[in-house]
């Protein structure tokens, strides 16, 4: 039966593939937020924000990539839901194929689905004047930390997509993915912050990432953070994909 | 997905039991359908019906008893009976953002047969949806859905199919339209176990019937011997007025003609 697992999620994967394309909505939306923040605090907020650097786009970006991810993949726990709902989900169950392809097919989809939305932020970011002076391997690392990012988040998004019970109740777990980058140093310094409320931003796992992804955009060596930034988001992926396989087996027996 | 030529029922079920936390679904569920021959499950609502097809269809674990569908354990070889039935459950499980003819060809390409598209192309054509077929099932109507979806598990050709109460919710040209479908299969050899909670679609369609209640089956028997369960019939003499439903099929036609109208015309 596993012969056939890449064969199967290919073919599934270029169903959910089909539903992007016929619904390019979601990608615009995914990224209209983050890009509406991004110009909210680059041409409001910023001139009143003082972070040491020269460019405040290019000190705002890395936080709104991982904004966009987070509302990118409240449209992986929504596709799965309609799945599960309309059925489907159990049809593919039912046929002689690779069972856990249907999942995979979703998590791929979610993570090229993702990487389209934060290319079209980098590009309006571009546009407002964001420049990089990173190399093709630091390139190549942000592309690697968002993926990671991406996938670990994406699990998470597969538990509620598997057992909500309503279309708001699938896609409401990103909310608070949402609104973390904002208590980080992806807006402002954490040193301006109070104590208890620093503590957490620089213990919470977007500061980290945050400040992985702005020193290879800044050509800067990356230091710990690029360890901690790692370690954040492996750990997610691997609770996100425990915890969801849990889900998945219970629906399934 | 030949058929296979294993000997004795295409479904055996026997002191079957299952709970959902402490409510006592099935207490004992016994009966054996033949190869070949169309089987109903009829029940009221919430009697268990739709558990005991998620069961035989391996997308729930029985508590205790044996389940074989074409002769293996659904328990020990869940991937090996998922090549010998269909599942069409309760709602059209169909794709609403791909048309009609990617439904099929995604279920050909799941089922890892060749020529995916000469499939699609030959069951669009037998369920009267060729000129639905390149557009989005989300403009289907019911009835079209229901027959998109009943193409979809006929695909490769499985010797049992599962049907999940068929004709709830249809109006009643589709539901005859379901009908003939159930009854061209069984024609065909395929064994069809149905569920449904219309005593008359039981009536019509069904080579056995048994009662699903209260998580066991209480009467197994072909509609001759259901019958003799009660007092012989007494002849009365009531006028025959025309139903409802004579009226409705008389006005609207009921002729191949109008199956494709309704295809092709009216959404």
């Amino acid at each position: 039966m596993t012969a056939y697992f890449l064969e199967d999620t290919a073919v599934l994967t270029g169903r959910s593939l089909r539903h992007i394309t016929r619904s390019l909505d979601t990608i615009i939306t995914t990224a209209i937020t983050p890009i509406a923040i991004m110009l909210l605090f680059v041409y409001v907020f910023g001139g009143a924000i003082d972070t040491g650097s020269a460019s405040y786009v290019n000190y705002l970006l890395p936080g709104i990539l991982l904004i966009t991810i987070a509302s990118g993949v409240s449209y992986t726990a929504y596709r799965l839901f309609m799945d599960m709902k309309s059925g489907i989900f159990e049809r593919f169950q039912s046929l002689p194929i690779a069972r856990s392809g249907v999942l995979w097919a979703h998590v791929l989809t979610s993570v090229m689905s993702s990487m389209i939305s934060v290319a079209i932020v980098v590009g309006v970011a571009l546009l407002m004047g964001f420049r990089s002076g990173a190399g093709v391997l630091a390139w190549l690392a942000v592309a690697g930390i968002l993926v990671l990012f991406t996938l670990a988040l994406t699990w998470l998004a597969v538990i509620p997509g598997l057992t909500a019970k309503s279309v708001d109740g699938a896609s409401a777990f990103a909310y608070p993915l949402i609104f973390l980058p904002f208590i980080s140093s992806s807006f402002v310094p954490t040193d301006s912050m109070p104590g208890p409320v620093r503590w957490f931003a620089e213990n919470q796992p977007v500061t980290a990432i945050v400040n992985t992804i702005r020193d290879l955009f800044a050509g800067q060596p990356v230091g710990t953070d690029i360890w901690i930034a790692l370690a954040w988001c492996v750990g997610i992926l691997i609770v996100g994909y425990v915890f969801a396989m849990i889900t998945y087996r219970r629906k399934i027996a | 997905m030949t058929r296979s030529q294993v000997q004795g029922p295409a479904i055996h079920v026997q002191g079957l039991t299952k709970n959902f936390k402490d409510l006592e679904v099935l207490r004992g569920v016994d009966f054996d359908v033949a190869r070949g021959s169309i089987f109903a499950l009829l029940g009221s609502n919430g009697a268990g019906k739709t558990t005991v097809v998620k069961i035989l269809s391996t997308l729930l674990n029985g508590d205790a008893g044996t389940v074989t569908v074409n002769g293996i354990d659904v328990a020990a070889k869940p991937g090996k009976v998922r090549e010998s039935f269909s599942l069409t459950g309760q709602f059209a499980a169909v794709d609403e953002i791909l048309t009609g003819r990617e439904n099929l060809v995604l279920v050909a390409r799941l089922r890892h047969l060749d020529n995916p598209a000469a499939i699609a192309d030959d069951l669009l054509d037998r369920f009267s949806l060729t000129d639905a077929g390149g557009r989005k099932v989300a403009t289907y109507s019911g009835g079209m859905r229901r027959r998109l979806d009943i193409a979809m598990s006929l695909i490769g050709n499985p010797p049992i199919i599962f049907l999940d109460e068929p004709t709830t919710g249809l109006d009643p040209r589709a539901r005859i339209d379901v009908w003939e479908a159930v009854k061209e299969l069984s024609a065909a050899g395929t064994t069809v176990l149905l569920t449904t909670q219309y005593l008359e679609e039981a009536e019509h369609l069904a080579d056995r019937i048994a009662i699903l209640h209260e998580g066991r089956i209480i009467v197994n028997g072909t509609l001759a011997e259901l019958k003799q369960l009660l007092p012989p019939a007494k002849v009365e003499y009531v006028e025959k007025q025309p139903s409802l439903e004579d009226v409705f099929l008389a006005l609207v036609g009921d002729d191949d003609a109008n199956i494709n109208a309704d295809a092709t015309g009216k959404e």
